[in-house]
């Protein structure tokens, strides 16, 4: 299957923190992007093809490092003040599963941090040996495009380390500044550059879409004999919800999206997704880039303007929710056209635990009954985001909803879940097929929490609420002797659960005050 | 007054200002670098006052360290806890007394040694975990050789050698007041001298090395911000200049 080991699982429910061992991940990293990309990002493309670098790429960089750190305090007071105790080296599902020394976080940061120092700081100006200060070379940047390719951006590292130094900023500035060389990632650029051109990740362009939601209600209305509908670029409708695109066409993500429309057919609150915003991921987050964030998070304003939607709701993906949640407001607000009274913008899983706690859904929970069910914490959901209105609410939520449709649940071992939890090991735009060795890797002690739960507690099925998280579970953990359909959506259990009492879906309000604004 | 009083009293008046001037420039750039995004570690508290719990259980108590790792949690509480000790049983060289004060004094006087145990076992994790051998630079171990050496001259002064401690009080009384270093200067005690000595570089390089995390976490986003990015409206200032032009990158701003 592969020319490197699978890790072996144990079913104790944790990994051993391995020996460190020198360049066991070395490597050429991910495919790099060709200049078309780059222009496509504005990133610089004065180079001649994928793998050179731009001229003058090391006073570039270094400018762009000194431009980087002048606008992001995080990075500026990240790379001074880690004093190397060491706290987070064990912290990394990479190194756990590598074992390669550069996999831990802080020997990560350091990659960048020995460059900073050398030509940012005095100590590493005046004595470089002394605080482990290097020449940016062209060495240093392979080092850093394969390693810095190899963080999900997960934050576990953060939440234990004690001045909260977070690696996930630091890769972030890392490909800002790979980029800004001639070093773009593929997968993340190319990605980036279809939304840009097209409106979602996969490149579905609008027929495509509208072709799949027909198909989705033919589905759904053969298997339940009521017509919900999957509305599209409908103006005047109360929601719109934007989702991952995986949503609309991998599996187990479609069956989260019946979920969703099931939910909105049931509560009667009228609702739309829109080709213009028909992905809710947001890639710009991966190669640290404020303005592709922005540039990207601006389509979710523009379609809730164009469609003249009241609330915006997001579907189940996590790095989505973190943009949508944390920065969405930042970049493309403010919002003071939506309707002030929900939050903005609302989780899908805020707005069907709301509506389950109204008693406004008739549910079944033992059409969940051939199943046992336990629920991965998605990182950036986890670390890096909130849902409802108290901290923590984001582990809860999605528990609530699953123990009101399912008779039942275990948790994994609680090193495992919450602001602990372990990354999918595909995050961060490491979900490509030219990374599988770290993705395999990676996964390695989630699945060990996994197996711990299938083997003492009965588990069959694991749901989660990541796009990401559910493509690369159901692509990895079959290594591992897990099958593709023991992933889950939570509103795949949702729709099971769901008992459909209303005929027909509501319409979209037509458009009354149309012409007054 | 000895020549070396004279250094010393020099050496003391230039690393008072490089500690404070450095730590100024520090925290200013600190204080004046945006975060344009919020980016709190969450759970994280949704009110100003539920940071400043956050952040107080931080620094004094290492909460996130002691969640990460015990031995290591216990080693540095031992060390920060003592340290502090320490200082307030020195602060008998520079203020007058209170009750308070008075009361802390004999910890302070033992807590030399937990604090030297601390450091110690600090050291022994750079030897003996290879995780964090392998990310030990040499500024690392001397730091942590720099303190100890502070603190086992310090020790040897108050159960070895006892210095003549009024002497060096009159003496930084006079610097504080810019006489002259006391009348009588430094006593001729090598340890006394070297324990200053080591305390002034220490104080030299506090604001170039990592020494900084100190004031440094306050201003570490992930733990200082409020987790409360739906209610208000986060812009910082080059992004907002973006969006006042009306434009997307920022090499496009007219400046
Ligand atoms: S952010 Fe996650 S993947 Fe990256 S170094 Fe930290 S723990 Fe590892
Ligand atoms: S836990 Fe924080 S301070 Fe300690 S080594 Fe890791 S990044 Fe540095």
């Amino acid at each position: 299957m592969a020319d490197y080991e699978v890790p072996k699982l144990t079913g104790e429910g944790y990994c051993e923190v391995p020996a460190v061992r020198d360049d066991v991940m070395k490597g050429k990293g991910p495919y790099i992007a060709k200049p078309d990309f780059q222009t496509a990002l504005h990133f610089p493309a004065d180079f001649d093809a994928a793998g050179s670098l731009v001229p003058n790429w090391k006073e570039r960089a270094l400018d762009k490092m000194a431009d980087l750190k002048g606008r992001y305090r995080s990075l500026q007071v990240f790379l001074d003040i880690c004093v190397k105790c060491g706290a987070c080296t064990d912290k990394c599902h990479y190194f756990i599963g590598t074992s390669d020394a550069k996999n831990m976080p802080v020997a990560r940061q350091d990659l960048l941090r020995k460059v900073y120092r050398r030509y940012f700081t005095f100590a590493g100006k005046y004595f470089p040996k002394l605080v482990g200060a290097t020449d940016l070379t062209e060495e240093v940047l392979a080092d850093w495009y394969n390693y810095y390719h190899q963080c999900s951006q997960c934050r576990r590292c953060s939440v234990f380390c004690p001045y909260g130094i977070d690696t996930a900023e630091i890769s972030m500035a890392a490909r800002e500044i790979l980029d800004h060389v001639g070093y773009g990632q593929k997968y993340c650029n190319e990605i980036i550059g279809k939304v840009f051109k097209i409106g979602n990740n996969l490149g579905l362009p609008g027929p495509a879409l509208f072709d799949t939601v027909e198909g989705l209600e033919e589905d759904v209305e053969a298997d339940t004999g009521i017509k919900v509908r999957f509305p599209l670029d409908e103006d005047g409708a109360e929601v719109l919800l934007v989702t991952p695109s995986a949503d609309f066409f991998a599996e187990p993500h479609i069956d989260g999206l019946i979920g969703y429309a099931k939910v909105f057919h049931e509560t009667g609150v009228t609702w739309t997704m829109s080709t213009i915003a028909s992905e809710a991921g947001n890639f710009g987050m991966f190669i640290g880039s404020y303005e592709t964030m922005r540039r990207v998070s601006l389509r979710v304003r523009e379609a809730a303007i164009k469609h003249k939607v009241k609330r915006i709701v997001f579907g189940e993906c996590g790095h989505a929710w973190r943009v949508a949640y944390s920065f969405l407001n930042t970049l493309a607000g403010p919002f003071d056209f939506l309707d002030q009274r929900y939050p903005i913008p609302q989780h899908i899983l805020e707005f069907t635990w709301s509506h389950i706690q109204a008693g406004n859904l008739q549910i079944d929970k033992t059409e969940n009954d051939d199943k046992v069910l336990t629920f991965h914490d998605s990182c950036n959901v986890a670390r890096g985001s909130r849902m409802g209105d108290y901290p923590g609410g984001q582990f809860d939520i999605p528990r609530h909803v699953i123990r009101a449709v399912c008779n039942n649940f275990v948790d994994m071992p609680a090193d495992t879940i919450h602001d602990a939890t372990f990354c999918c090991g595909g995050g961060g735009g490491l979900l490509t097929d030219d990374l599988m060795e770290i993705r395999v890797k990676g996964i390695q002690p989630r699945a060990e929490a996994l197996k711990h739960v299938t083997t003492h507690n009965g588990v069959t099925h694991m749901a989660a609420i990541c796009a990401i998280c559910k493509s690369q579970f159901t692509k990895v953990l079959p290594y591992y002797g897990f099958t593709m359909d023991q992933i889950v959506s939570v509103h795949q259990l949702v729709s099971n659960a769901l008992v459909l009492q209303r005929q027909v879906s509501v319409q979209a309000r037509p458009d009354e005050d149309g012409d007054e604004d | 007054m000895t020549f070396v009083s004279i250094l010393y009293g020099l050496l003391f008046w230039a690393a008072t200002l490089i500690l404070i001037g450095g730590v100024a420039v520090k925290v200013r750039q600190y204080w004046n670098t945006p975060a344009p995004l919020k980016i709190p570690t969450t759970p994280a508290p949704v009110t100003q006052g539920g940071v400043v719990w956050r952040m107080f259980r931080e620094v004094v108590f290492f909460q996130s360290l002691f969640r990460s790792n015990k031995t290591l949690w216990l080693f540095a509480f031992l060390f920060h806890i003592s340290l502090w000790l320490v200082l307030i049983r020195h602060s008998r060289y520079f203020v007058d007394m209170n009750e308070l004060l008075v009361f802390l004094q004999p910890f302070g006087r033992y807590a030399g040694f937990t604090m030297v145990l601390g450091l110690v076992g600090l050291w022994a994790r750079r030897f003996l975990v290879d995780r964090v051998r392998y990310i030990s630079a040499p500024s690392d171990h001397l730091m942590l050789a720099l303190l100890v050496a502070i603190g086992v001259s310090g020790l040897m002064m108050s159960f070895v050698a006892h210095a003549d401690v009024t002497q060096v009080k009159a003496f930084f009384g006079g610097m504080l007041t810019f006489g002259f270093f006391g009348d009588a200067g430094l006593p001729a005690d090598p340890i006394v001298l070297l324990h200053l000595f080591l305390v002034a570089l220490l104080m030299i390089i506090f604001p170039i090395s990592k020494l900084m995390h100190a004031p440094g976490i306050f201003f570490s986003p992930t733990r200082n911000q409020v987790d409360n990015p739906r209610e208000k409206r986060h812009v910082s200032g080059w992004a907002l200049e973006l969006e006042r032009q009306g434009k997307t990158y920022l090499d496009e701003l007219k400046k």
